[in-house]
């Protein structure tokens, strides 16, 4: 691995809980590595898998995805079918030669700022271990897959 | 007949069915021929690429092309057909989405030749492998390079219209064919570049006749482990794959109407970008459980997600490939 990869995570985060929790360890002066790119979405269960796959394919290392505890969530049950889309996204990345454990899923609640700036720190050692994923995309030349040229007619 | 506007089909990394479908106009075929001027199509009559290559830029009106682009052959006549046409057509799932030949970009290239030549049904002692150069003493011959990655048509030259299905239904290539020929009579006009034709605007559930109640499965089956199938109930309630929720309309529901699951032939439905991902989401749903081991129980039952989710749409989905197969090796 190279020593100076900076692994880039894109992290989706609640709007109810862990966006508020990224917020208080801010507030707090806790810090998290820069590494990590939150999006909030108002909802773990508005996380279409599309959204980790885009990240991954355009150069994202690893995605985290944030979300209310079970039994937590402000609509309910969403947060059990972001669960359960994050395994079967999981098993199908794996076939696709993406380490599962590149996707990680981590339930934080808006008071428990220290608790996801620790976690957050975990995941981009983690992945700074596996190193970079540098998957063959449009926006990777170092992987040549040869693209469209425009032909007028 | 020099007047008749012209016309081509091509196959690259395909099987052959969108030609068949196509000749399964019947006597529409008779319409087809009196309004085109065939002057390409290797299924239906003998031409060269030497003849096409020999015509002017956009010479040809109109070319249907299925078949993904596996090799450097695929790419050229791709290219060249581009050249050529004023109207290029990615035709079939093959050439929209990779299609079946697509799921190979999830192995390592050498495993697609081993299969091929070093199995137990191939008399080859010898292990030959095909050598893209060889020097013979008459001269150098060559054949195509494979490629690591199969790639859809669009990926590769610039393309006006898609036609899905694996293969497109006859009857929605006959209303198309009707299309071109009142736009060449001046009767019509084409619609806009990108559109899909021969599709409808929704998805396969829409069009199928099952009754769906709210789901919650804790099992899934292959469909060859069940002894009996409801003929009225939603599949996926049975437990079965059933890729209906994320694929176009347009085929009138026809496997899960025999009992069989929608294998996702005519691509993403409108509004749909993954085809896997919307797949996932749709499954991840339906699963009525909470605890986390439970979950992986459950979903031990989708034996192969990839394969599944990605059947036809891997080499267009959001990661193209899997990490295997673009090594090169
Ligand atoms: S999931 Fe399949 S069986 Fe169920 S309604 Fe949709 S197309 Fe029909
Ligand atoms: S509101 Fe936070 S996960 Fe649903």
């Amino acid at each position: 691995m190279t020593n100076n990869f900076e692994p880039l995570i894109i992290g989706f985060t609640c709007n109810w809980c862990s966006y508020r929790a990224a917020d208080m360890a801010g507030t707090g002066r806790e810090k998290y590595p820069p590494n990590i790119r939150l999006i909030r979405m108002m909802c773990s269960g508005r996380l279409d898998p599309m959204f980790v796959m885009k990240a991954l394919s355009d150069g994202a290392d690893g995605v985290m995805i944030t979300g209310c505890h079970p039994g937590e969530c402000h609509y309910l049950e969403q947060n059990y079918k972001a669960l359960r889309r994050t395994i079967l996204l999981k098993r199908t990345l794996g076939q696709m030669g993406v380490d599962p454990e590149r996707v990680k899923l981590v339930w934080a609640s808006a008071a428990e700022g220290v608790y996801l700036a620790k976690e957050i720190g975990i995941f981009v050692e983690e992945i700074r271990e596996k190193g970079p994923l540098d998957w063959p995309s449009r926006k990777n030349p170092a992987i040549s897959i040869v693209e469209k040229e425009e032909v007028s007619v | 007949m020099t007047g008749k506007p012209k016309f081509a089909m091509y196959w690259a990394a395909s099987c052959g069915g969108c030609e068949i479908a196509t000749l399964n106009m019947h006597e529409k075929i008779l319409d087809f021929d009196a309004n085109f001027k065939v002057v390409f199509w290797p299924v239906a009559m003998d031409a060269k690429y030497k003849d096409v290559e020999a015509m002017e830029d956009g010479e040809i009106l109109v070319t249907l092309f299925n078949g993904g682009i596996r090799n450097s052959e695929n790419e050229h006549i791709a290219k060249l057909l581009r050249k050529k046409s004023q109207i290029l057509v990615s035709f079939g799932s093959c050439a929209i989405e990779g299609g079946i030949p697509g799921l190979a970009n999830l192995t390592e290239m050498h495993h697609f030749f081993d299969t091929v030549y070093t199995t137990v049904s191939t008399d080859n002692t010898n292990n030959h492998r095909p050598q893209v150069e060889y020097d013979m003493p008459e001269g150098k011959i060559t054949i195509p390079e494979f490629k690591p990655v199969l790639q859809t048509l669009d990926q590769v030259v610039d393309v006006d219209y898609y036609m899905p299905g694996c293969p497109p239904e006859t009857h929605q290539i006959a209303a198309v064919i009707d299309v071109l020929i009142s736009v060449v009579k001046g009767e019509a006009v084409l619609p806009p570049k990108g559109s899909f034709l021969g599709v409808g605007n929704s998805t396969v559930c829409d069009e199928c006749g099952r009754t769906r109640n709210l789901k919650k499965i804790t099992e899934f089956k292959r469909i060859q482990d069940i002894k009996k199938i409801d003929p009225d109930l939603c599949l996926i309630e049975q437990g079965i794959l059933c890729n209906g929720p994320a694929t176009a309309s347009g085929c009138e529901s026809k496997c899960p109407s025999v009992n069989a699951p929608c294998a996702g032939c005519y691509g993403p439905a409108i509004g749909v970008k993954d085809f896997g991902a919307r797949m996932i989401t749709a499954i991840a749903s339906v699963i009525d459980a909470e605890d986390p081991d439970e979950i992986e129980r459950i979903m031990d039952g989708i034996i192969d997600p990839a394969g599944t989710f990605y059947r036809f749409g891997l080499a267009n989905s959001m990661m193209r490939t899997g990490k295997a197969s673009w090594n090169g090796k």
